[in-house]
C-alpha cells in the first residue's frame, strides 16, 4: 500500500473509507477506500463487473452499503455522511449529482423541460411549495424566468439549444449523453458523478465530451467522479485514476502512474492469478532495461 | 393518346380478370367452409329420427354473397384505398395552417357551455329543458370533473388508479352526512368533502408508494372495494344499502330553490319549476370544472406538475435530480382524491340521495376510460370523450325506434357497455393514444411544439 500515501488530498471533496457491499453471498464491493479531491477529475476505472457502479451507486445513495463511510465535505466545509442519507437528499442536500449508464430521460418532455425539472428543488421554494405560484405570485414567475435562463445557459455549453423544444426521446444519442449530464449541472452539484459519459459516443463526440467537462470544472470549480471505459477520455482529463478489480482497489495515482501499474495491465489483459507475479517480473526487468524511470 | 387509353384500357381489364379469379377462389373456400355447416343440416323429425336437410339455396346465397364480395374489393375498394393513400402522401407535404376554430377552441367550447342552459330553455320550454340540463348537461359535467381529477393520477403522474371511485364516494358521503347529521350548507362542505377526499387519497398513497403497474392497479382496486362495503356495512351511520337521502339542496347566496315564499322562483317573479335548480346546478358543476382544468393547468406549469409528468416517465431518474419521490407521489394522490370528493359532494347535492350502489367498480372503469379515450394528460381529449361516453350512453336511451326493429322487449340503455367496449376498440384501432395523443410542453425557448405521444410513457405504476 505505498501508493495511498501519494494520493492523499489536502481537500478531499469526497473520502469513500473501507467501503463494503455485499449481495447476498456476493462480496460485490470489499474495504474499498478512495479521496477524491476538490476541482479534480477523478476516474474510476476497472474491468466489466469489477463493481464501479456498484460504488456510484452507493455514493449516490441509490444502494446502502453493508459497511463504511462515505463523506462529502462542501466548500463551506459542512460534511454529510452519504451513507445515511436518502438517495433524493443527497442529491438536494450534499449537491452530488449523477448520470446513468443507460440513460435515464424524460423522454416525452422537451429538453427544456427536462432541464426545469433539474430545478424542481430550488422552483419548489420559490413558489411556497405550489400554494403561492397557484395564486400567481410573482416571486414564482420571477424565480420561473431565471431558471429558464440557467437551462439556456447549460443547453449552449452542451450545444443543445437548437433542440431546446423537441422531446428529449428525440435527440440522438450522442446529445442525450451531453443533455444528462447539461441536466444534471442543472440541480447546481459540487460533485458530478458520471457513469461512462463516453460509451457508445464516436471519436468526436467523445472529443466535444472532453471539452465540455473541463469546461465544467473551469468554470464551475465542480469536482468531476467518473466510471469510463474509453482509456482516451480518462487519460487525457483525468487528474487522477482509482482502479477497481473484483470489488477490491489494485491502483490508485496519477494517470500516468496508473497505466504503468503492472497489476492495472494484468488485470485489463486477463492474466491468470499465477502468472500475475511473473508479469509483475517482466514488466519491472523492460523498465530497469529503460534506465529506470521508476520512481 | 390512344396508345394511353389503350394501356389504362388492358390495366382495367387486366384488374377485372384478377378479381373474377379472385372471387372464384373465394367462392370455392366458402363452398369448403360452409358446405357441412350451412348446406347440410340435421335435425329431428316428428318421430325424433336424426335426418338431414339440405340448404343449397342458402349455401349458394353465402357463395354468391362471398363472391361478390371479393369481386367488388379486388376491383373497386383496393384500388380506391391505394388511390386515396397516394393522394395523401403527396398531399402530407403541405403544412396545415391551424384554423381560427382550433386555435380557440377552448374559448368557444366555454361560451358553448354558458349559453347552453339558455338555448336549451328557449328551445325546449322551462319544463323541457330539464332532461337536457340535468341528464345531459351536469351528467356530462361530473364525469368531465371526474376524469380531470383522474387525470391527474394517471395521466400526469402515470399512476394507475382502478379506485377512483372510493374518493368520488367519500366526497358524497362527507357532504350526506356531515349535513344531514351537522345541518351544515353545501358551501361550507364543499371544501371539507375536497379535504377529507384528500386525506383519503393519501391515506391509500402511503401503503401503495412501493407499488408498481399491476400491483399498484390491484391494491387500488382493493381501496375502492373497501370504502364501498364499510358505507354498506357501517349501517349505524352510513345506513347501509338504504343509503342517505333528503339531503339538503345547496342555496344560492342564502336564496332556497323551493316553493316557498322566499323561494328563487317567488323572488323572480317565475312560475315554480325544478328546472331553476338544474340550470343553477349547471352552472355549479360549470363552475367546479372550470376550477378544476384552471388548477390542472396551472400545476402543470409549476414545479410539481413537471415532477409528476417526470415521475410518469422516469422515477429513478427522479431521485437522482433531488426530487423527493414519495411526497410528489402523495401529492398527485391527494390534488387527485380532492378533486374526486368535489365532484362526489355535487353528486350528492344534484341527487339529494346517496347509496353505496353508485360506487361500484364500474364507475371507476368508466371514469379510466374517459381519461384513457381522451388522451392522457390532454384535459381537452378528455371532455370530447367524457361528451362521446357519457351523451352517447344518454343518447341510447332516447333511441326509442330501436323498439321497432327489435321488439318491444328491447331496452337500449342495457347495451351502453357494448357501446363503449366498441368505442375504446375503434379508437385505440385509429387513435393508439386516445383522441389528443399529443403532449402540450409547459415552457419553451423558441416555440412550442406538442411532443408527440411516441416519446411520452404511460408510466409504470
Amino acid at each position: 500500500m505505498t501508493f495511498e500515501t501519494s494520493t492523499m488530498t489536502k481537500d478531499p471533496i469526497l473520502k469513500v473509507e473501507h467501503l463494503s457491499m455485499r449481495f447476498g453471498g456476493l462480496m460485490a464491493i470489499n474495504d474499498f477506500s478512495f479521496e477524491a479531491a476538490r476541482g479534480d477529475i477523478t476516474a474510476l476505472i476497472g474491468p466489466n463487473g469489477a463493481g464501479k457502479t456498484t460504488v456510484f451507486n452507493c455514493i449516490t445513495g441509490f444502494y446502502k452499503p453493508t459497511m463504511g463511510m462515505i463523506t462529502l465535505r462542501q466548500r463551506s466545509g459542512k460534511e454529510y455522511l452519504l451513507e445515511r442519507l436518502p438517495d433524493f437528499e443527497i442529491t438536494k442536500q450534499a449537491k452530488v449529482a449523477r448520470t446513468f449508464q443507460n440513460i435515464r430521460m424524460f423522454s416525452g418532455l422537451t429538453v427544456l423541460e427536462n432541464l426545469l425539472v433539474a430545478q424542481h428543488n430550488k422552483l419548489m421554494q420559490a413558489s411556497g411549495y405550489t400554494l403561492l405560484g397557484l395564486f400567481g405570485f410573482p416571486a414564482y414567475r420571477q424565480a420561473s424566468k431565471e431558471s429558464i435562463e440557467l437551462a439556456r445557459h447549460w443547453l449552449e455549453k452542451a450545444s443543445l439549444i437548437d433542440r431546446a423544444d423537441d422531446p428529449a426521446g428525440d435527440l440522438p444519442y450522442g446529445a442525450q449523453r451531453r443533455l444528462e449530464i447539461a441536466r444534471a449541472m442543472c440541480t447546481g452539484p459540487e460533485l458530478l458523478c458520471l457513469d461512462e459519459p463516453a460509451a457508445g459516443l464516436n471519436p468526436r463526440e467523445s472529443l466535444a465530451l472532453n471539452q465540455l467537462l473541463q469546461e465544467i470544472r473551469r468554470d464551475t470549480g465542480t469536482s468531476i467522479l467518473l466510471i469510463e471505459h474509453d482509456m482516451s477520455v480518462v487519460m487525457e482529463i483525468s487528474d487522477h485514476v482509482v482502479v477497481l478489480e473484483y470489488g477490491q482497489k489494485i491502483s490508485d495515482g496519477n494517470p500516468d502512474f496508473v497505466k504503468h501499474d503492472p497489476k492495472v495491465i494484468a488485470a485489463y489483459l486477463g492474466v491468470e492469478d499465477e502468472e500475475v507475479e511473473e508479469v509483475i517480473e517482466e514488466i519491472e526487468e523492460i523498465e530497469s532495461e529503460q534506465g529506470g524511470i521508476n520512481p | 393518346m390512344a396508345n394511353v387509353a389503350s394501356t389504362t384500357a388492358s390495366a382495367g381489364s387486366e384488374l377485372t380478370a384478377r378479381a373474377l379469379r379472385e372471387a372464384v377462389f373465394a367462392g370455392l373456400i366458402t363452398l369448403g367452409l360452409f358446405v357441412l355447416f350451412v348446406g347440410l343440416k340435421t335435425d329431428q323429425n316428428i318421430r325424433n329420427e336424426l335426418i338431414l336437410t339440405q340448404r343449397w339455396g342458402l349455401l349458394a346465397t353465402f357463395i354468391i354473397v362471398a363472391m361478390v364480395g371479393r369481386f367488388l374489393m379486388v376491383a373497386y375498394a383496393q384500388p380506391w384505398l391505394a388511390q386515396r393513400k397516394a393522394t395523401k402522401a403527396a398531399a402530407a407535404e403541405v403544412v396545415k395552417e391551424e384554423g381560427f376554430f382550433s386555435r380557440n377552441f377552448s374559448k368557444i367550447a366555454i361560451a358553448a357551455l354558458v349559453l347552453y342552459p339558455p338555448v336549451i330553455v328557449a328551445l325546449f320550454g322551462v319544463q323541457g329543458s330539464l332532461k337536457w340540463v340535468d341528464n345531459f348537461g351536469i351528467q356530462i359535467l361530473i364525469y368531465v370533473m371526474l376524469a380531470w381529477g383522474l387525470n391527474i393520477v394517471v395521466g400526469l403522474a402515470g399512476l394507475l388508479d382502478l379506485g377512483y371511485v372510493a374518493f368520488y364516494a367519500v366526497g358524497a358521503y362527507s357532504y350526506a352526512l356531515l349535513s344531514s347529521y351537522f345541518g351544515l350548507s353545501f358551501w361550507v362542505l364543499l371544501p371539507v368533502a375536497g379535504l377529507l377526499a384528500a386525506c383519503w387519497g393519501v391515506i391509500l398513497g402511503f401503503p401503495v408508494l412501493r407499488l408498481r403497474g399491476d400491483y399498484l392497479a390491484i391494491v387500488t382496486l382493493a381501496f375502492g372495494e373497501i370504502i364501498r362495503l364499510v358505507l354498506i356495512n357501517w349501517t349505524e351511520v352510513t345506513k347501509g344499502t338504504f343509503g342517505v337521502s333528503g339531503i339538503a339542496k345547496a342555496t344560492l347566496f342564502g336564496i332556497k330553490f323551493d316553493a316557498s315564499k322566499d323561494g328563487f322562483a317567488a323572488l323572480m317573479g317565475l312560475p315554480i319549476s325544478s328546472a331553476y335548480y338544474k340550470i343553477f346546478l349547471f352552472y355549479l358543476a360549470l363552475a367546479l370544472c372550470m376550477i378544476t382544468a384552471f388548477v390542472t393547468i396551472r400545476l402543470r406549469r409549476m414545479p410539481i406538475g413537471r415532477a409528476w409528468e417526470a415521475l410518469r416517465e422516469d422515477e429513478i431518474a427522479c431521485r437522482s435530480l433531488g426530487i423527493n419521490t414519495v411526497t410528489t407521489k402523495l401529492t398527485a394522490f391527494a390534488t387527485g382524491a380532492m378533486f374526486g370528493g368535489f365532484a362526489g359532494s355535487f353528486f350528492a347535492v344534484r341527487q339529494g340521495f346517496v347509496s353505496p350502489e353508485s360506487f361500484v367498480f364500474l364507475e371507476s372503469a368508466v371514469i379510466l376510460a374517459i381519461v384513457v379515450l381522451g388522451g392522457m394528460g390532454s384535459l381537452t381529449g378528455i371532455a370530447i370523450a367524457a361528451i362521446v361516453m357519457i351523451g352517447g350512453t344518454e343518447i341510447l336511451r332516447e333511441l326509442t325506434f330501436l323498439k321497432m326493429i327489435f321488439g318491444p322487449n328491447f331496452t337500449p340503455e342495457l347495451y351502453r357497455m357494448l357501446i363503449f367496449g366498441l368505442a375504446m376498440v375503434i379508437v385505440m384501432v385509429w387513435k393508439p393514444r386516445g383522441f389528443v395523443g399529443s403532449r402540450e410542453p409547459t415552457a419553451f425557448l423558441h416555440k412550442r411544439k406538442a411532443v408527440s405521444g411516441s416519446f411520452t410513457k404511460e408510466g409504470h405504476g
